[in-house]
């Protein structure tokens, strides 16, 4: 349930408002305009940062917010502050904030409310709507937004008065944090927002029938899981999303611990378990090393936590681990059998689950099948870019390796969507949860770099990295001059290979290398940031590359390095869509990718 | 494996706006197929009730249940194969017959329980209320005589005996008034 709520502090500059109690007790309510009211809940809910964008419909909401202890982050586009929200909500745990006005404003936000829906990310998107009474007249700036998101947020709701405000963004926060979370738009009309009404200080509790998002594992699949995992021979855990979310890192390392299974992550589950254990595998699916793949197809148990059989991560059902019984911890019913029939189902919240599990499994070693593993490995590292023999040139599988050398490891990195992005989660070894954040479900363009000012604003200590292609940096990259307004530090390493890379990759495997508009011309992205009076730092060679990422480190300010990399670079390897998830198409052995003709850029 | 049927489903949710169209917004996405649905006021206050026919198997029912039961304001969903259930659905057929076939059309009626509701000289109208095929029953006898016009409720379904209620979760609201309250 809703913990207790802190009241009212006097040193918050609140508007002194009268309210009809007598002057010492502690008013029980006060009367507020609805626009104040939104503060004063925001408040109350412990919300201190918000992204946002002004316009009409918002203006009484804008106003009464210079008097409430709140940082707004003026973005430069909306979707960056639904995306920032969301880095807010991914880096911290907490509950992201965006504002946002009626009709474009409301409809820039579509893209990060649907990025945050498929990853589960909770989220409170408030709008502006057109007035009460011009609802339904096609008035300006009107666009139904309820109607627009619901299917791309957990639940939404339109507020048509000033009394409803209170309890419906309570409701809201209650709903988009708990269970399974998710982004909640609350929409309020400007005469809601106008009108004043009592506003009862002490929070009553959020009472919805209908919704439990607490479920339970049942004792009785407990006993098979458990009976399960104590009889395979070649298991592997498959860690999810839901590690992270449910805060399970130390169990899931007690369960392996004990059960000597060696752990594959899902791109989001990265961190979840620490990539340098022994027993950590790497991630799987399409973009999964080998032997992860082939391991995850041997296996005879799948144990599952709090992921959903992604079909970037199974390749064909059809032949997706067809020896493996399959156990399936997870938070919603819903996925349950949903891509891949399991033989247990463990419905709850995964940390829970796994408390129930870890003491009650057999304490033994798998060590003929982590052997037999490790010996996959072996062709994967003749195969891999950094044993081949430099040549000086600068492959991107470079920067993340060095990078990660550099920051120790420890770095809060933040990636788009592209071969960058898998060339991140194969070379940086995260140990530690909460510290890759990247658009898995829907895979954003666009994402990293306003995620990443929204994760630097919820964790100020955190050394942020962004990692992006040069193509998903031009869609976000005004927020270059929201990070100098905010005069926030964050390092963003632009992978710039003058392609959509990764469309490229796919035209160069299926398409007869017909690159049809994936070239990309890009500016000059060190004079891009210092238009931003920010720091840009290039790099063409190897050699720059510790160098400039420490000339970053040391820098104040939002550092922009533009890493031109080798321009056809592939990842690999890689399962084509809808192929057997042992059909990788590999690195070719000892050969490194010509040279190609780089274009200018 | 289970095939695919028929299954009808009861989903209780709060009356709210917009209830009606997250629930087919919920069916269009994932891309199931309303056979029929029908929405209406229950005994309680505040608390409308569906009736939803679909194809389904075993493991796309179940997980039609568990994404119901993600909509926030749906209170309680049953599957009604699970239980003995009563289901009905109500057609007005109007048949183009006059006066010299009136009195067969009448018999056919008789036999199917449905009842002539409105004669007029060139047509007449039959109620019928039964399970979707003992109208599909009539409907196939009427054909020869001329259907001009058919319009069905969809149908709507009730557990048998009292099992039902007693398996709503104790959040369900109470049937007085002080829900109305809340
Ligand atoms: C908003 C959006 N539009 C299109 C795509 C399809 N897409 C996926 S990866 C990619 C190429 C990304 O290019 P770039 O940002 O340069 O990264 P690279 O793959 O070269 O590392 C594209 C176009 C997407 N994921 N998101
Ligand atoms: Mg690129």
């Amino acid at each position: 349930m809703r913990t207790a709520t802190a009241t009212t502090d006097s040193a918050n500059a609140a508007p002194v408002l009268k309210s009809d109690g007598d002057s010492d007790a502690e008013p029980e309510s006060v009367m507020r305009t609805g626009a104040q009211i939104v503060w004063e809940v925001l408040r109350e809910e412990g919300v201190d940062t918000i992204f946002g964008y002004p316009g009409g419909c918002v203006m009484p909401m804008y106003d009464a917010m210079l008097d409430y202890p709140i940082r707004h982050v003026l973005v430069r586009h909306e979707q960056g502050a639904a995306h920032m929200a969301d880095g807010f909500a991914r880096a911290s745990g907490r509950t992201g904030v965006c504002l946002a006005t009626s009709g474009p404003g409301a409809t820039n936000l579509v893209t990060g409310i649907a990025t945050a829906m498929l990853d589960s990310v909770p989220m409170i998107c408030i709008t502006g709507q057109v007035p009460s009474h011009l609802l339904g007249s096609d008035a300006f700036q009107e666009t139904d937004i309820t109607g627009v998101t619901l299917p791309i947020t957990k639940h939404n709701y339109l507020v048509t008065t000033a009394e409803e405000i209170a309890p419906t963004l309570r409701e809201a926060f209650y709903v988009a944090r708990s269970g399974r979370p998710g982004p909640v738009l609350v929409d309020i009309t400007k005469d809601a927002q106008q009108a004043s009404c009592e506003f009862v200080l002490e929070p009553p509790p959020v009472r919805l029938p209908g919704y439990r998002p607490e479920l339970k594992a049942r004792a009785l699949d407990l006993e098979r899981a458990i009976a399960l995992i104590d009889a395979a021979e070649r298991p592997v855990i498959l860690a999810g999303h839901g590690i992270v979310k449910s805060e399970a890192t130390e169990l899931l390392r007690e369960l392996v611990a004990r059960t000597g299974i060696p752990v594959a992550c899902t791109l989001l589950g990265l961190g979840g378990f620490p990539a340098t254990d022994p027993l950590a595998l790497g991630m799987m699916g399409m973009h999964g090393e080998a032997w992860v793949n082939k391991a995850i197809q041997e296996a005879d148990l799948l144990i599952a936590l709090g992921m959903r059989f992604d079909d970037r991560v199974t390749g064909n059902l059809k032949n997706y681990a067809p020896r493996a019984k399959k156990i399936h911890a997870e938070l919603d019913p819903s996925e349950i059998n949903k891509n891949v029939k399991v033989d247990v189902a463990l419905v709850g919240d995964v940390k829970q689950t796994l408390a129930s599990i870890v003491p009650n499994v057999a304490t033994r070693k798998r060590a003929p099948w982590v052997a037999h593993i490790e010996a996959l490995k072996g062709d994967t590292a003749v195969r891999d870019i950094q044993t081949m023999p430099h040549d000086g040139r600068l492959f991107a599988a470079h920067v993340m390796h060095d990078l990660w050398r550099i920051t120790e490891g420890n770095a809060l990195v933040v990636t788009d969507v592209g071969q960058h992005q898998m060339w991140e989660a194969q070379y940086y070894k995260h140990d530690h949860p909460r510290k890759l954040i990247t658009s898995g479900g829907l895979g954003t363009m666009g994402f990293a770099l306003p995620a990443a000012l929204g994760a630097r604003l919820a964790m100020p200590n955190e050394e942020v990295w962004v990692i992006v292609g040069d193509g998903g940096f031009q869609m976000t990259a005004c927020e270059l001059s929201t990070c100098a307004q905010e005069e926030a530090k964050i390092n963003i390493a632009v992978i710039n290979n003058g392609y959509l890379g990764m469309v490229r990759q796919w035209q160069e495997f299926f398409y007869d290398k017909r690159y049809s508009a994936t070239p990309m011309k890009s500016p000059d992205f060190v004079k891009l940031a210092e238009a931003h009076g920010l720091t840009g730092i290039r790099v063409t060679r190897r050699e720059e590359v510790a160098e400039a990422v420490k000339r970053a480190r040391e820098t104040p300010g939002t550092v922009v390095i533009d890493f031109r990399v080798e321009a056809e670079d592939s990842v690999y390897p890689m399962v084509a869509a809808g192929a057997d998830l042992h059909d990788m198409i590999r690195r070719p052995v000892a050969v490194v990718p010509e040279k190609a003709a780089k274009e200018t850029l | 494996m289970s095939t695919s049927t028929l299954r009808t489903f009861i989903a209780y949710v709060e009356d709210r706006p917009g209830v009606l169209n997250r629930v087919t917004s919920l069916f269009r996405r994932r891309g199931y197929n309303i056979e029929s649905l029908t929405v209406g006021r229950t005994e309680r206050e505040g608390v409308s009730r569906m009736t939803l026919v679909m194809e389904a198997d075993d493991d796309a029912a179940l997980r039609l249940e568990a994404n119901l039961y993600k909509l926030v304001n749906v209170l309680w969903v049953e599957d009604t194969s699970r239980a003995q259930t009563v289901i009905r659905d109500l057609a007005l057929i109007k048949v183009g017959v006059g006066a010299a076939d009136r009195a067969q059309v009448m018999q056919l009626c008789d036999v199917f329980r449905a009842r002539v509701i409105d004669v007029a000289p060139e047509a007449l109208i039959v109620e019928i209320t039964g399970t979707g095929d003992k109208i599909e029953g009539l409907v196939d006898v009427l054909r020869p005589f001329k259907i001009l016009e058919m319009v069905r409720t969809g149908a709507v379904a009730m557990l048998r005996s009292s099992e039902e209620l007693a398996l709503r979760p104790s959040v369900f609201p109470k049937p007085t008034s002080e829900t109305a309250a809340a």
